[in-house]
């Protein structure tokens, strides 16, 4: 009988096209997604050494990291973000590779986008110039982030160098309890793991809850895999996923989808495969999470306080303590919920889905932001957003006093104009809490769709479940 | 790529955890479309005030370091963004190889791709190096490559483990693109047999 595989070893073996003496893999690459940010200078080295891109129709380009979330009829005011956009969409035409301009209704955040076109499906290999590649896991996928020199080998070649990385599986026992979201259980895990527990290990999680999981809530938890240090994050795809994807523009239709959901159904992993580590979580004794440091492991329940560096033994842990204390301006032992924010941030590749859109404006109905708090609510994509306001959800958010923005990845990374100013704290569905990540100077809270909308509410950091 | 054999040069401390590439290189310069000239920008907003100017205690900015071409730091060196302008900005700025007990798997992988060699150490040797490199203008090592030898401003000398490809295509240029493209046969198979079992890709 055949050795049993774990559901990675399964899409590597799949897609192993060359193994040299020294274990060092070329592997294929089944869908490549490209943006403006990390792209440029991968056509400029094609365009250099004569090579044309190997196979432009597994390969989608979209604008999203410098795009404004304003009014977009004047096109984009600052001169280096319009060059870098242009710069794709000539590139894009120039290798026959197609492209979804910024006034077309399927444009939005990368991760957002391949999914929703049907780009992203089970035990394929798809990689992104984006740490947050990692989100496509979610659909039993292969995928992880790439550097611009990768990029480059991608589209010349359709392969990668690659060593096989190492297999954790991460089971989540039990259900989440009501209120506890996708975001605090993956937040959760990142603080037992720490940011490089995962390092050199791709992610498989199992179990109870993560099968509860609709696919925006396991696209959630795969995204934020990368700031566990993993690279990949992997869920085996069931019923939930064969949903999902029929119908997809993109996806097989007829025939080839029965053919294709034979195949799907076998990625999963083998009774008696054996993994390189094992975590085990209980779900149901979660919490909402925030964070309250510069590092997404600088994490704690809503109901905690905000950490005394004196506690720390290692003292190169207790330097990185005091640091982001200072910069986040905390004080040691105060109640999370003491920390006031001034801006909501709800979107990015992280809680930019049509869910957490409706997670959000449930908690909103009715109520209003609190003086003097900025609300932005930003889309994750064109499709995101209509689907939003055909469920009338944009009036939910106007109504509160939230502003309703374009798609992009806004103050996620804070390369367009969306930005926090010096001092200024935000709470933020977004995935990475570093210093100057949302602004030079700016404080960033990690939480989920509702309770950025509690936050919004009070004017402070809340349990979404007391108001 | 430039071939990396041997250096000798100012190694700079640089005693943080978990140094991100927001903080390596901020958002606002990945705008470009160059791979050049990222390093004036390079650990932006911790070398520089609002305003522009230099932070005067900050490590590249004090006179024995400004010249440093290895950077000694902390635990899980470049984690956060896949952003290639992370090993651009520290190219640019002449840094050619970087030491620490850990480092993000994405960075890391880049790191090879632009001629710098990052080095993963036990903690106690890091430390070492990590004391030497606060010396200042005498903190100057030497990494032998070849060898896998990093001679400290003592004399002392400490191996390192690397990958053998990596170090093969490191120690001889060599370009990625180039290597995998000598195996387009193999590719060209691969395809083949890929649209007979998967033929709805």
């Amino acid at each position: 009988m055949a050795k049993p595989r774990t559901l990675f070893e399964k899409i590597w073996d799949s897609h192993l096209v060359d193994v040299q003496n020294d274990g060092t893999c070329l592997i294929y690459i089944d869908r490549h997604l490209v943006h403006e940010v990390t792209s440029p200078q991968a056509f400029e080295g094609l365009r250099n050494a004569g090579r044309k891109v190997r196979h432009p129709e597994a390969t989608l380009a979209v604008a999203d990291h410098n795009v404004p979330t304003t009014d977009r009829s004047k096109g984009i005011e600052n001169e280096e973000s319009r060059i870098q956009v242009e710069t794709l969409e000539a590139n894009a035409k120039d290798f026959g590779v197609e492209y979804l301009r910024m006034d077309d209704i399927r444009q939005g955040v990368v991760h957002i986008v391949g999914p929703e076109q049907g780009f992203t499906l089970p035990g394929t290999t798809i990689v992104c110039g984006d740490s947050h590649t990692s989100t496509h896991g979610a659909f039993g996928s292969l995928a992880f982030g790439i550097g611009t020199s990768e990029v480059e080998h991608v589209l010349a070649t359709q392969t990668l160098v690659q060593k096989p990385a190492k297999n954790m599986l991460v089971r989540v026992d039990g259900k989440l309890p009501a209120g506890v979201s996708a975001k605090d259980l993956v937040l959760a895990i990142i603080g037992r793991l720490g940011t490089a527990g995962g390092t050199g290990y791709v992610i498989e999680y199992a179990g109870e809850a993560i099968r509860s999981l609709s696919m925006e809530g396991r696209m959630t938890v795969c995204n934020m895999t990368i700031e566990a240090g993993a690279r990949a994050g992997l869920i085996a795809p069931d019923d939930v996923t064969f949903e999902y994807i029929k119908g997809k523009p993109r996806a097989p239709k007829g025939a080839a989808f029965e053919a294709a959901l034979s195949y799907w159904k076998t990625l999963t992993t083998d009774e008696g495969a054996v993994y390189d580590a094992e975590l085990i979580i209980d779900a149901p004794k979660l919490e909402p999470m925030v964070t309250w440091g510069t590092s997404p492991e600088d994490v704690l329940p809503i109901s905690a306080n905000v950490p005394n560096p004196a506690d720390v033994a290692d003292p190169a842990k207790r330097a990185a303590v005091e640091r982001s204390l200072a910069y986040m301006g905390l004080t040691a032992g105060m109640p999370l919920t003491e920390i006031k924010v001034d801006t909501v941030f709800l979107g990015s590749c992280t809680n930019g889905r049509i869910e957490d859109f409706r997670e959000a404006a449930a908690v909103l109905k009715g109520r209003k932001v609190a003086p003097g708090v900025r609300f932005l609510a930003v889309p994750g994509s064109g499709l995101v957003k209509e689907q939003a306001e055909e469920e009338g959800l944009d009036q939910v958010f106007i109504a509160a006093g939230a502003e309703w923005r374009e798609p992009g990845c806004s103050m996620c990374l804070a390369m367009n104009a969306d930005q926090l100013k010096e001092g200024e704290r935000s709470a933020s569905t977004s995935n990475r809490n570093f210093e100057g990540r949302q602004g030079r100077g700016g404080r960033t809270h990690l939480v989920s769709p509702t309770m950025a909308a509690a936050a919004a509410v009070t004017g402070k950091l809340t349990d979404w479940r007391k108001l | 790529m430039d071939k990396f054999t041997k250096l000798t040069g100012v190694a700079a401390p640089l005693p943080i955890l978990n140094v991100d590439t927001d903080m390596i290189i901020p958002k606002q310069f990945l705008k470009t479309i160059k791979r050049t000239g990222l390093g004036k920008n390079l650990f932006d907003e911790m070398r520089y005030t609002q305003d522009g100017k230099e932070v005067a205690d900050f490590v590249l900015n004090q006179a024995a370091y400004r010249k440093a071409s290895i950077l000694v730091a902390g635990a899980n060196f470049g984690c956060g963004s896949s952003r290639e302008h992370a090993p651009w900005a520290l190219l640019d700025f002449g840094i050619r190889c970087v030491i620490a007990p850990s480092f993000a798997d994405i960075f890391y992988n880049n790191c090879f791709k632009n001629g710098i060699l990052p080095i993963k150490l036990p903690q106690p040797d890091v430390d070492k190096l990590m004391d030497d490199a606060q010396r200042g203008a005498n903190a100057t090592v030497t990494i032998d490559l070849e060898k896998q030898e990093i001679t400290g401003p003592d004399g002392g000398c400490i191996k390192f483990e690397l990958d053998a490809f990596r170090k093969h295509c490191l120690l001889n240029g060599l370009d990625d693109i180039g290597l995998t493209l000598q195996k387009q046969d193999k590719i060209a198979g691969f395809e083949t047999q890929r649209s007979q079992s998967f033929p709805w890709l």
